[in-house]
């Protein structure tokens, strides 16, 4: 069976691993991307984008950070855990100090559960192997449908 | 050649390297992210990836090659292309990039320096095949076809 294209509509056809999904783009979901990497910066990018999400792009942890501090705000936080400047681990505790409003999600490389473990428990609500997929954002979009 | 001719080579092609392992599923979602309004998308990322990659081989290369090896360091630099030749689907190298850092754990010099030479061939590999993959596509273009949608279940 052919892959569909994205409809014009709010609503599009997505085909996630053979099956199809209806994919409700119409949302008000905020997101920031914490990463280091290019290639990452990019691929969640769209990916995020073609669920209708609006993305904002940091490259380290200290700048996320600064932005909840100054007043931004995000439905969602994907953040990586090796940045320079400051890791998604200590960015982590720090945005759960200030109290952030947020879904704090880990995006990792590293597949040791020990590792996940430990990047959990700096707060994260949820911590995911790279790299993100249709699943995986899906799963999201319902708990923050959930949560709002 | 005609453009119905090329765009069954294409696909044709293009099945071969995911049924080589060349490729995995995560390459089609990269594929299903491009549209009209982003139509080079593929091509970027897959150039992103050439530009880590290269830079991580050398620095490994480097690494391996001091007096007294720092295998955390080794280990992190492999950890990094593991990353990203797994967000592109370039399975053979992000496999050859597991069994590297079994070895940079056990710390042995003589394993890690033949994974070295073995992912440095899976990436060469798959960097001539994805680069005559974005061939074939150009020259579909540039004859006034469009790039076929690649199926699932083959």
């Amino acid at each position: 069976m052919v892959l569909g294209k994205g409809a014009s509509s709010s609503l599009s056809m997505n085909k996630v691993d053979g099956a199809e999904e209806m994919v409700d783009n119409s949302n008000n979901f905020t997101v920031l991307v914490a990463d280091d990497d290019p290639l990452i910066q990019k691929l969640h990018e769209m990916h995020l984008k073609k669920f209708g999400l609006k993305v904002q792009v940091v490259e380290n942890g200290k700048k996320a950070v600064d932005l909840c501090h100054f007043g931004a705000t995000f439905n969602l936080i994907l953040i990586d855990k090796e940045m320079p400047v400051m890791d998604g681990a200590e960015a982590t505790k720090e945005l759960q100090a200030m109290g952030v409003n947020s879904l704090i999600v880990g995006v990792t490389s590293r597949d040791s559960p020990y590792e996940k473990q430990a990047f959990m428990e700096a707060g994260l609500d949820y911590c995911f192997e790279k790299p993100l997929t249709a699943d995986k954002i899906n799963f999201l979009l319902q708990e923050l449908n959930k949560n709002n | 050649m005609e453009v119905g001719q090329m765009q069954g080579r294409l696909v044709d092609y293009t099945k071969s390297l995911f049924m080589e392992g060349f490729l995995d599923g995560q390459f089609l979602q990269l594929q299903q992210l491009q549209d009209e309004s982003n139509p080079d998308f593929v091509v970027e990322v897959v150039s992103l990836f050439f530009d880590d990659s290269e830079k991580l081989l050398n620095d490994l290369t480097m690494a391996l090659d001091q007096p007294n090896v720092d295998f955390k360091k080794v280990d992190a630099h492999v950890h990094q292309l593991k990353g990203s030749s797994s967000s592109i689907g370039a399975q053979r190298v992000k496999n050859g990039c597991i069994a590297f850092r079994n070895f940079c754990e056990e710390q042995n010099i003589e394993a890690c320096l033949r994974c070295l030479q073995q992912v440095k061939q899976e990436y060469y590999l798959v960097k001539n095949k994805l680069e005559a993959l974005f061939r074939l596509e150009q020259q579909i273009v540039a004859a006034g076809g469009s790039i076929p949608m690649m199926e699932m279940g083959f």
